[in-house]
């Protein structure tokens, strides 16, 4: 109902600006019309991979229709649990990506991912560790020392618990001989709140996607400690956390999948399909404009890939004790 | 000065026709999706955001800007009118406003508003151009102690002028902390009172709250009553602000401003605070005649509130703009519209992008006057909207009510909690429990747990983290002071000398 009153709205101003409505796009392909579904509220991360996708996928396959709609709630579980209706569905998508892999576990979700068709991995952004400038941390090590000592001293802010943020702070922990349990870690609605508390030195570390921290830690209000990449980021004067250290690496990935129970054929028109997209244009500056890591990869390797992730972050939201 | 002829060159480059367009749509699109409940400023731009591939920046900010200030203006209408807040920012709109309407002064509770709106706006915007170095400052500076101060402060400020029966305002305030404490909890990933349900998990949506409460609980009362007394006839009155009103007004207006700009500006402020204190504020302040008024329709509880929220939005620009941090929804949104030309918002903007900062401030004033312009005429004919037959009038309002929150996330639950939540306020209106209070109480509630939690976390579990801050402590006394006056008035008007020494010892 929404992206109809809204599709109203936008179509009534956007034509009215620029004076061309949708011209007559001839008939329809051989395939019906894809819908990509966002398991969130339009505006974070799997919506602009979505939106940004559909726009590839246009340029791809200019017959194609395609329409991107959003189902928000809880970590994306109640956008999984519709898709296990869509049985058979080959015209349909779902953006997901780590993230929902902890809110499986951490919300006890009915609908796993067993009940969908991976397709494709599309991009991965590394995460990095910082803290305020006046910290007494110089390096990873210095701070290791200090989570050794006494983990409730140590305060770390980042997104919502459970998420990438926090699913690195307990990797972290695990990897300096810290209880994953002990980590003093204070959630956020996002990466925006919790930078607050960085730059206003009220806490001792943080972590979140590079993206968000880069600027700051450039100006020098940061200083970053790790990245979680396996390799330096380019242009970002930060260590590994291998390098410095401690053997974690960790990429918040994001995906397409598609619903359970389809035919070969259509499994393979779709993974034709996100190919096509990924090799589009519009597809390759929307990568390189948000600093994302081209991470593609189909079929069995996709599928191989999300049964590993599945298990290492079951593992450690069960460690840090974060499963209700 | 040099900011100044940055601001005249970005105004030249706002005023093209074409950009006069967006500013139009903008804003009307804005104060469309103001007056729908459920659907906000933040979901609009979000859904808008695809125009970024193909609109140059200066035109699409426009536009964004002229949504966020309409929506901010739009929320009030339906507040005024119907009782029916469209944005819980407007609520606190909703008290004095619906009773001013009532009276038959929808006019000029609708004019106050707008013109409030738009002094808020402009005044905010300006300071945006000279504080924004000293304001962000100030808002890094606030730490999770600081917030929960602000919380106890709001707390005690709303709740003793909110009620007339202490109690009563009591219980409903623990009924919204009941139904704040919903949903999956930040700090440990813990599902709360969600009942097994799914779409509980990430809580009930302060809209969902604000429409069933307000809207749904006013329509069934009313239909309660339909039968037993004639229908109340709403006296036409005038069209326009007197004189009176203008200077009831004014000083509200600019009062709003200062508590609404820096509210805005700190991370997790929010637009709603700040009405709360501008109410709680002129409600305090009120003398004469605007004392009487207060509580059966005064304007000055119209007039605080509105310019409160609209000038909070436009502080919430600051922090975006000079370090990339986004306060609110929109602004979360509006950094995506950022990146998506390759602009980063932080330190350097200013420095790298002055056309576009400055152009785009310039589009805010330009917004701002055309929300003015096209809000002012249409005051009294909305306020006809009341001479509708009330059983038409609120058979629309139902509808409205379900529709905006089906909208907001498309699922049968959220109505199905409505509904409930509708039941309940029939119920406290029925007993004659206020329902503000519950409102508040879903806000700031979880606003106050989260950040006290944060706050100890922080400081490994040591209590006196909570007034080891000087601004902690100030709003603290300030929160006290505001519990005990009521008490020594009482105090002082039995016996002549006041007991000053019990409030040396309690104020430290």
């Amino acid at each position: 109902m929404r992206l109809r009153v809204f599709a109203a709205l936008a179509a009534l101003s956007l034509a009215a600006l620029t004076g061309c409505g949708e011209s007559g796009s001839g008939g329809a392909s051989a395939a019906g019309p894809l819908r990509i579904m966002a398991p969130a509220a339009p505006g974070g991360g799997w919506d602009q991979t979505s939106r940004i996708a559909e726009q590839a996928v246009k340029a791809a396959d200019p017959k194609r229709k395609v329409e991107v709609y959003n189902v928000p709630g809880a970590g994306g579980t109640i956008g999984l649990a519709q898709l296990a209706g869509e049985k058979g569905n080959g015209n349909l998508l779902m953006t997901m990506g780590l993230v929902m892999v902890g809110a499986i576990e951490q919300n006890k979700s009915k609908v796993t991912l067993a009940e969908t068709t991976p397709i494709a991995k599309l991009t991965e952004e590394y995460e990095i560790v910082v803290v305020p400038a006046e910290s007494p941390y110089k390096t990873l090590a210095d701070m290791v020392a200090a989570w050794k000592a006494d983990p409730a001293k140590v305060s770390i802010s980042g997104g919502s618990a459970g998420g990438t943020d926090h699913i690195v702070a307990g990797l972290m922990a695990k990897a300096a001989g810290v209880d994953p349990k002990q980590v003093n870690y204070i959630a956020h609605s996002g990466g925006g709140e919790a930078l607050n508390e960085l730059l206003g030195n009220k806490v001792s570390a943080g972590i979140s996607g590079v993206a968000e921290f880069a600027e700051h830690v450039k100006s020098g209000k940061l200083r970053a400690l790790g990245v979680t990449s396996g390799e330096r980021i380019e242009g970002l004067d930060a260590p590994t956390l291998k390098e410095a250290g401690l053997e974690v690496e960790l990429s918040n990935w994001r995906g397409f999948v598609a619903p359970a129970g389809l035919s070969e054929a259509d499994k393979t028109a779709l993974t034709d399909l996100v190919t096509k997209m990924h090799d589009s244009q519009p597809w390759k500056d929307a990568v390189a404009k948000n600093g994302w890591i081209d991470s593609f990869q189909t079929g069995q390797q996709f599928a191989d890939f999300l049964a590993s992730e599945q298990t290492r972050v079951k593992g450690i939201i069960a460690e840090m004790g974060l499963v209700s | 000065m040099e900011s100044l002829q940055l601001l005249l060159d970005g105004f030249a480059a706002a005023l093209t026709p074409v950009n006069l367009m967006y500013a139009l749509v903008g804003v009307t699109l804005g104060t469309l999706v103001g007056v729908l409940p459920g659907i906000g400023p933040a979901m609009t731009v979000a859904l808008l955001l695809p125009i970024t591939f193909t609109v140059p920046p200066a035109s699409a900010f426009i536009m964004f800007a002229g949504i966020y200030y309409g929506g901010m203006y739009g929320g009030s209408t339906t507040s005024i009118l119907l009782n029916t807040p469209g944005e819980s920012a407007s609520m606190i709109t909703a008290l004095e406003g619906n009773k001013m309407a009532r009276r038959g002064r929808a006019a000029q509770a609708l004019a106050t508003a707008a013109i409030g709106s738009f002094v808020a706006g402009s005044i905010a915007t300006a300071l945006l151009v000279v504080a924004a170095p000293a304001v962000v400052s100030f808002a890094i500076a606030f730490g999770p102690e600081d917030y929960f101060a602000l919380a106890v402060m709001a707390f005690t400020a709303v709740s003793s002028v909110l009620s007339r029966s202490v109690v009563r305002g009591l219980a409903s305030l623990g009924l919204g902390l009941v139904i704040g404490l919903v949903g999956i909890d930040q700090q440990t990933g813990q599902a709360r009172l969600t009942l097994g349900i799914p779409q509980l998990l990430d809580g009930i949506d302060v809209v969902i709250v604000a429409v069933g409460l307000f809207a749904l609980g006013e329509a069934l009362y009313v239909a309660s009553r339909l039968r037993h007394a004639p229908p109340e006839v709403v006296p036409v009155g005038r069209a326009w602000m007197g004189r009176a009103d203008w200077r009831r007004s004014w000083a509200p207006w600019l009062r709003g401003t200062a508590l609404g700009f820096p509210f805005g500006a700190l991370p997790g402020g929010g637009a709603e605070i700040p009405t709360f204190l501008s109410y709680a504020a002129e409600r305090r302040l009120a003398r004469g005649t605007a004392r009487e008024e207060f509580g059966k329709g005064a304007i000055e509880g119209v007039a605080g509130p509105e310019a409160a929220n609209n000038a909070s939005a436009a502080g919430t620009l600051v922090p975006l703009l000079t370090l990339g941090l986004p306060t609110s929804a929109t602004a979360a949104i509006m950094l995506a519209a950022f990146q998506q030309y390759g602009l980063q918002p932080g330190p350097q903007l200013f420095d790298h992008n002055p056309a576009l900062v400055w152009g785009m401030i310039a589009s805010l004033f330009i917004g701002n006057t055309m929300l003015l312009v096209l809000n002012l005429p249409l005051a009294p004919l909305w306020a006809r909207v009341l001479r509708v037959p009330r059983p038409y009038l609120y058979a629309g309002i139902v509808l409205f009510a379900a529709l905006g929150v089906y909208a907001l996330n498309g699922t049968v639950v959220d109505l199905f909690v409505l509904y409930v939540l509708g039941l309940l306020g029939y119920a406290m209106r029925r007993f004659g429990l206020p329902v503000a209070p519950a409102v508040i109480g879903m806000i700031l509630g979880p606003m106050a747990e989260i950040q006290l939690r944060r706050a100890l976390a922080i400081g490994a579990g040591d209590v006196t983290v909570l007034v080891k801050s000087p601004v902690a402590v100030v709003l603290l006394v300030l929160s006290l002071l505001a519990l005990l006056m009521p008490l020594f008035r009482k105090l002082s008007a039995r016996r002549k000398p006041p007991a000053r020494s019990t409030s040396e010892q309690e104020s430290r």
